[in-house]
Formats: structure tokens, C-alpha cells, sequence
């Protein structure tokens, strides 16, 4: 789960990360009243969007009067912000931040993420703050300093201080930084992040250092032992349908083609997928139903199928282990009838209980179209998708 | 032959007096697996399915020799489980359980390496289908019909697809030694390569169908020991050609997130390392029966 960056910069504060005075405003009114409770003589109104690169999308602005604060989040709010990450339909702003600017001297990147080859957590740190970790490994890959963190005793102060002294900061500098940086990895392994970046972390002409901007996603598998990270939860920055589908316990990804499908299993869904289009049609979704698929799961992951409007063809394709094919089929069978399904149906079924769910669909008298195999469900879900493209 | 279980293993469940522990602890028993007795804290002394229940694993080894253990445990407890198991002599244990903390599995991972390499627990899973040996036994959830005696080996993330493969090939008649499932988590308790070598030492293993998926350096780094070590020919497939970037495909550990990630960079690796790459999911089967075809003599492949 993503959070947004006041959220980070809230709970990051909270292990001795230094970050600028500021509050989130969901109106201009709220926005401009909170720079001057701040005080200060130049603020900065950022959107809170789950994405990054919001500065080159006029997501971020530098004000010097109340005025230019309550224009900027007037600017900003209701408004969709497209970034270079966001996709072409971007997200929603329904909050701005407002901090008191500062001048920096240098930018700095500090990040945690779990990685996975190592099996721990890595810290990657670059004197190129500022831009994306993948630009700066590009076009600077001799900036970035790393260190493991081993689990059984955590990130240590001597592996922040090499990382400090890397960056070529002042002995002054060093100790906050060292205060910073281990105050970080705390706030990643007690919150359960799988990644963290505080992008850029700044130096100041006295030599402070600051979080200006930071970006974490918390393991949803952890999420039951952080309630207050929990409510963070944003809904208005996902996808409506996946977000739907997470709350009916349904993994969904929309995608761009025509043949809508439902599968059980994370990776014979992807599998699906491909050989759909090995066979030369286009899948319009990812969909695991999950194990243990009640009748009223599959008639929930129809309805969410459905809602995609190019859905030309639906491919059920079900392996039952922990599954069971008459259970699915019923569902099929229910969904079919409750929703009206007006397009093409394909239904693989197989794995446990597989002749009884065949036999309910052959029975059913619907219109449904039945395979044995993947090719053959592939195939004629295919082809049932064509036949409508160019009636012959 | 099979690899990590078979007949003769005693097994206990974690979670034992569980429902869903019990219908599959149900199907184990009815495989042939000798399931030995289960765990369930504050029912120790109790009898289900007519074998006992202890209150720690530790019990639990003392009193049946267990050796392998099948973890039913919900997440939030599940690494303590892991690690109880660990720290009791099981050899293996295997976890179905879906939604552990990363951090939990780096943890377990961490505390297995107290153990010398002699005397260490292998971890299967979490978020798996188990692992089967082919009429001998089964530690997981799978559907154990659709599996055949063979000499052929599956190590798959997928628990599905796994399944998928080895219909497939028993439609063509050839059957399995063992299929294991390593699962979708981005944090493994054993990997393909952990398998892989496994089935290299199994006399009665020919051959290995490798099923990966999108995310994670596991199946690249695999397909690397098989060039340099594997005698055995290995057949792969990496789900997820038409997985976006950056998006997660159900799995907490499918997503492509950095370079040589995607399914096609990953296929792309295996056939350069030597393997024999399936060109669609639907050909899973027919792929590894090529592959037993070309082997010098065909020693029993079809049962």
C-alpha cells in the first residue's frame, strides 16, 4: 500500500527524521490559513498524488505570499495531475501540503528497499539527489553507495557513517546524518515497508539535513499490526476496479484487449493470459478468484469483468486443488442467469469435482461454451472474440 | 525414488485441529502420507482424526519422530511457527499459508542459519500448493489424482499452474517423481535452485519442468546452476508475457519492478543457459515430451 508524502514525513518525524514544518489542506482557504499559522516567507503547495515526479507536472509550487498559496491549492485541487508516472489518465488531487520553503545547498537520495536477491534490506544512497534512482544509476552509476542491512541486528551506526562520509558531508553534517539515516531504517523494519525513499533528503547552509520529500509503500501483508498506517489508505489514488475487487478478497489488473478473464491462481491466470495471446487475441484483465471460489465470488467476479467495456468474450478457466469444479460451475451457472451476460462464454473446468461441474454447465442449457484444455479455451475464446470484430 | 518426501515420512500438521487443516490433513491420509499427529497450543493430550495432539512441536517429534510438518497457520503467527518447527528437528516444513510479512520470512530465513548446513530445516512455501510425490505421499493442498508415477520433476511458483503441467504431461502419459510449489511471495523459505539440486541427486528423476513467473531474480539465477551443473535436462516457462510493468499480478511477489524482471527477459535467459523453453502454457506437456524423446534410453518415462 502506498501512502501519501505527508502521511511518510508524519511517521518518519516520529524516529527523528528531520522534516520541514507543514500540514495538509484540502481546500485553498485551509491552504492559505495554514501558511500563516506556519509563518515563515515562502512556502511550498504540493499535491498529495501516489506518484512521483510531480514537480515537472506543476504538482509542486514555490510561494511567497498567501495569495500564491491559496491560487497554487486552487490550482491543484479537483483537479487529475498527470505525471510521467501516473499514466495518461493521472490521478486525482484531493489534498495539497503546504511546507515552509527553505534554501537547500545540496540534494541528496536516501533509500531502503527489500531486496530480494539478498533476501534483506538494502540502503541505496547517491550525492545525486534530486532525479530517479534509475536516472542516477544511468547516468551517474559511480554516486550510488549501498549497505545490507543484516536482520539479526539491524541497520549499524558504522554502515550510516560510511554512507554519511560517502556523500561528502561535514563532520557536522555526519552526525545529523548518521541520526537520519538510522532513524529511517527504523521507520522501514518497524512499519513494515518494502520501500522508502526520501528523495531528495537536503542539506542546509547550517548544515542541517532534511527530508523534503519522501515516498514509502507498507507490505500489505503486515497491515493487520499497523492499524494507523492502515487508515493512511487513499482510496481515490487506485484504480476503482482493483480497489473494489481487493475489498471482495478478487486480485484484478485491468488491461487493453477484449477477452475478459477469470481464473484461479495468480500464475495460471498469467499463464491464461499469455496463451490467449499466443493464440492471437488480447486479454482485457487479470482476475484470481482465489482459492475456495464460492458461488457468490464468482458471480462478484463476473459483475467486475463485466464493467470493463471492451469485454468482448469472458474465459473462465478454473483448476481446482482447494477449488471445487461443481461449486464454480454453479456459480457460472447463478451469474449467468442473475446478470444477463450478453457476451460470449468459454468455461474450462478441471482439477477436483471436474466431471459434475461439466456436467452442470452441459445441463444448464445456456449458451456457454465449454473447453477441456487451456488451448482449446484459449482458442475459442479467441475466436468467439473475432466472430464479432468481422461477422462472417 | 522422490525427493524431500515419500512413504515413509512421518508427518505432523501445525494447526492440526483447524477445518481446513483437518479436510486436507483428511486428503493427506487418504494420499498415503502417514500423517503421525498434529499441534494445536492448549489441545495437547486431545485425539483428531485418531492421531494425537501435542502442544509444541517439540512434544510432538519427541513422542511420533516426525520429521516433515505442514504448517496450517493463519499469518500474523505464521514465521513463529516456522521457526518452532525449526528449532523441534523437523527437516521440512512446508507453509500453504497466504499474506506473511516479508519481514517475517527474512527473519525465519535468518534464524534457520543458526543451524549447520547438516542439520538445517528446508522451508517450503509460504503461499504454495505443497508438495506431492507422486503415489507416495503428499504434504499440501493439491488435487492428488492428476499426478502419475514418473521421472519426470515440477518445482513451480504457481500452485495452478503446477497443477496445469502435470495434467498436461498425464494426459500424454507421463508421470511425476515429485512436484513442489515454492510459491508467489517475494521472500521464499527454499527457491528453484534449492530443488533443482535436489532433483540433479535423484536417481529416478530425468527430467525437471521449471514454472516460473514475473519478479525476482530466482529463476534466472536457477537457469544459471542448470547451464554449469545440471546433468538433466530442464524444461522451463516463465508465466506473465503480457504482465504490465509495475503492476501486481496477484502474487505479492509478481510484479516487475526492475531490469531482467518481465517473463520474456526471463525466458529469454533460460534459453540461453540451456534450457528448453515451453512456448506457451498449453504446451507444457507436449515440451517435456519432446525432451524425454531425445533422452539416450527412455528407462521406463511412461508408466
Amino acid at each position: 500500500m502506498d501512502i501519501h508524502e505527508y502521511h511518510a514525513k508524519e511517521l518518519l518525524a516520529g524516529y527523528g527524521v528531520p522534516i520541514q514544518p507543514g500540514k495538509v489542506a484540502f481546500s485553498a482557504d485551509q491552504a492559505s490559513f495554514i501558511a500563516s499559522e506556519l509563518g515563515g516567507w515562502h512556502w511550498a503547495v504540493k499535491a498529495q498524488i501516489h506518484s512521483g515526479a510531480r514537480g515537472k507536472a506543476g504538482g509542486i509550487k514555490l510561494c511567497r505570499t498567501y495569495h500564491e498559496v491559496h491560487d497554487a491549492a486552487k490550482g491543484m485541487l479537483g483537479r487529475r495531475l498527470v505525471t510521467a508516472q501516473t499514466g495518461p489518465e493521472g490521478k486525482i488531487v484531493q489534498r495539497v501540503y503546504v511546507e515552509v520553503a527553505e534554501k537547500f545547498e545540496r540534494e541528496l537520495y536516501l533509500g531502503f528497499v527489500m531486496d530480494r536477491k539478498a533476501e534483506r534490506v538494502r540502503l541505496i544512497a547517491s550525492a545525486h539527489g534530486g532525479m530517479d534512482i534509475e536516472e542516477i544509476a544511468r547516468t551517474s552509476p559511480g554516486s550510488i553507495l549501498q549497505a545490507i542491512v543484516e536482520p539479526a541486528v539491524g541497520l549499524l551506526p558504522f554502515q550510516a557513517r560510511e554512507i554519511a562520509f560517502g556523500l561528502g558531508l561535514n563532520l557536522k553534517q555526519v552526525s545529523r546524518a548518521v541520526t537520519t539515516i538510522l532513524g529511517a531504517y527504523r521507520a522501514f523494519r518497524d512499519l513494515d515497508a518494502s520501500m522508502l525513499e526520501i528523495n531528495p533528503l537536503v542539506v542546509t547552509r547550517d548544515d542541517r539535513i532534511i527530508a523534503l520529500d519522501a515516498k514509502m509503500t507498507i507490505d500489505d501483508n503486515a497491515l493487520f499490526r499497523h492499524s494507523n498506517v492502515a487508515e493512511m489508505r487513499d482510496l481515490s489514488q487506485e484504480d476503482p476496479r482493483e480497489a473494489e475487487a481487493s475489498q471482495d478478497n478478487l486480485s484484478y489488473v485491468g488491461l487493453d484487449g477484449d477477452i475478459g478473464c477469470i481464473i484461479n491462481g495468480a500464475g495460471l491466470a498469467m499463464a491464461t493470459m499469455d496463451t490467449i495471446k499466443y493464440a492471437g487475441g488480447e486479454p482485457a484483465n487479470f482476475l484470481d478468484v482465489g482459492g475456495g471460489a464460492s458461488p457468490e465470488r464468482v458471480a462478484k467476479a463476473f459483475k467486475l469483468v463485466l464493467s470493463d467495456a471492451n469485454v468482448k468474450v469472458i474465459l473462465v478457466n478454473i483448476f481446482a486443488g482447494i477449488n471445487r469444479c461443481d461449486w464454480v460451475a454453479q456459480g457460472v451457472v447463478q451469474a449467468v442467469r442473475d446478470i444477463g451476460i450478453k457476451v460470449p462464454l468459454v468455461v474450462r473446468l478441471a482439477g477436483t469435482n471436474e466431471e459434475e461441474g461439466r456436467k452442470i454447465i452441459a445441463e444448464s442449457g445456456l449458451p456457454i461454451i465449454s473447453a477441456e484444455t487451456l488451448a482449446e479455451a484459449a482458442e475459442r475464446a479467441v475466436a468467439a472474440a473475432g466472430s464479432r470484430h468481422v461477422p462472417t | 525414488m522422490s525427493i524431500l518426501i515419500d512413504e515413509k515420512t512421518k508427518v505432523i500438521l501445525q494447526g492440526f485441529t483447524g477445518d481446513k487443516a483437518t479436510f486436507h490433513a483428511r486428503e493427506m491420509i487418504a494420499y498415503g502420507t502417514q500423517v503421525v499427529g498434529g499441534v494445536t497450543p492448549g489441545k495437547g493430550g486431545q485425539t483428531h482424526l485418531g492421531r494425537p495432539v501435542f502442544n509444541t512441536v517439540k512434544e510432538a517429534v519427541a513422542a511420533t519422530g516426525a520429521t516433515a510438518s505442514l504448517a496450517f497457520v493463519p499469518p500474523a503467527y505464521a514465521a513463529d511457527s516456522l521457526m518452532e518447527a525449526a528449532d523441534a528437528g523437523i527437516r521440512l516444513v512446508c507453509t500453504i499459508t497466504d499474506g506473511i510479512p516479508a519481514q517475517d520470512m527474512m527473519k525465519v530465513k535468518r534464524y534457520l542459519m543458526r543451524y549447520p548446513k547438516d542439520r538445517r530445516t528446508m522451508v517450503v512455501g509460504p503461499n504454495c500448493a505443497g508438495i506431492i510425490s507422486a503415489g507416495k505421499a503428499m504434504l499440501g493442498i493439491m488435487p492428488g489424482h492428476i499426478y502419475r508415477r514418473g521421472n519426470v520433476g515440477i518445482v513451480s511458483r504457481s500452485g495452478t499452474l503446477g497443477y496445469e503441467a502435470a495434467a498436461q504431461m498425464n494426459a500424454l502419459r507421463i508421470g511425476q517423481t515429485t512436484s513442489v510449489g515454492i510459491g508467489g511471495d517475494p521472500i521464499n523459505g527454499s527457491s528453484f535452485l534449492d530443488h533443482l539440486m535436489l532433483f540433479e541427486q535423484d536417481p529416478e528423476t530425468e527430467a525437471v519442468v521449471m514454472i516460473g513467473e514475473i519478479g525476482g531474480p530466482q529463476e534466472a539465477e536457477a537457469a544459471l546452476w542448470v547451464k554449469e551443473h545440471m546433468t538433466k535436462p530442464v524444461i522451463g516457462y516463465v508465466a506473465g508475457l503480457t504482465a504490465p510493468k509495475g503492476r501486481r499480478m496477484g502474487h505479492a511477489g509478481a510484479i516487475i519492478s526492475t531490469a531482467g524482471d518481465s517473463a520474456a527477459e526471463k525466458a529469454e535467459i533460460m534459453r540461453e543457459y540451456g534450457l528448453t523453453v515451453a512456448p506457451s502454457a498449453s504446451e507444457l506437456g507436449s515440451t517435456v515430451a519432446a525432451v524425454l524423446r531425445k533422452l539416450p534410453a527412455a528407462r521406463g518415462a511412461r508408466s
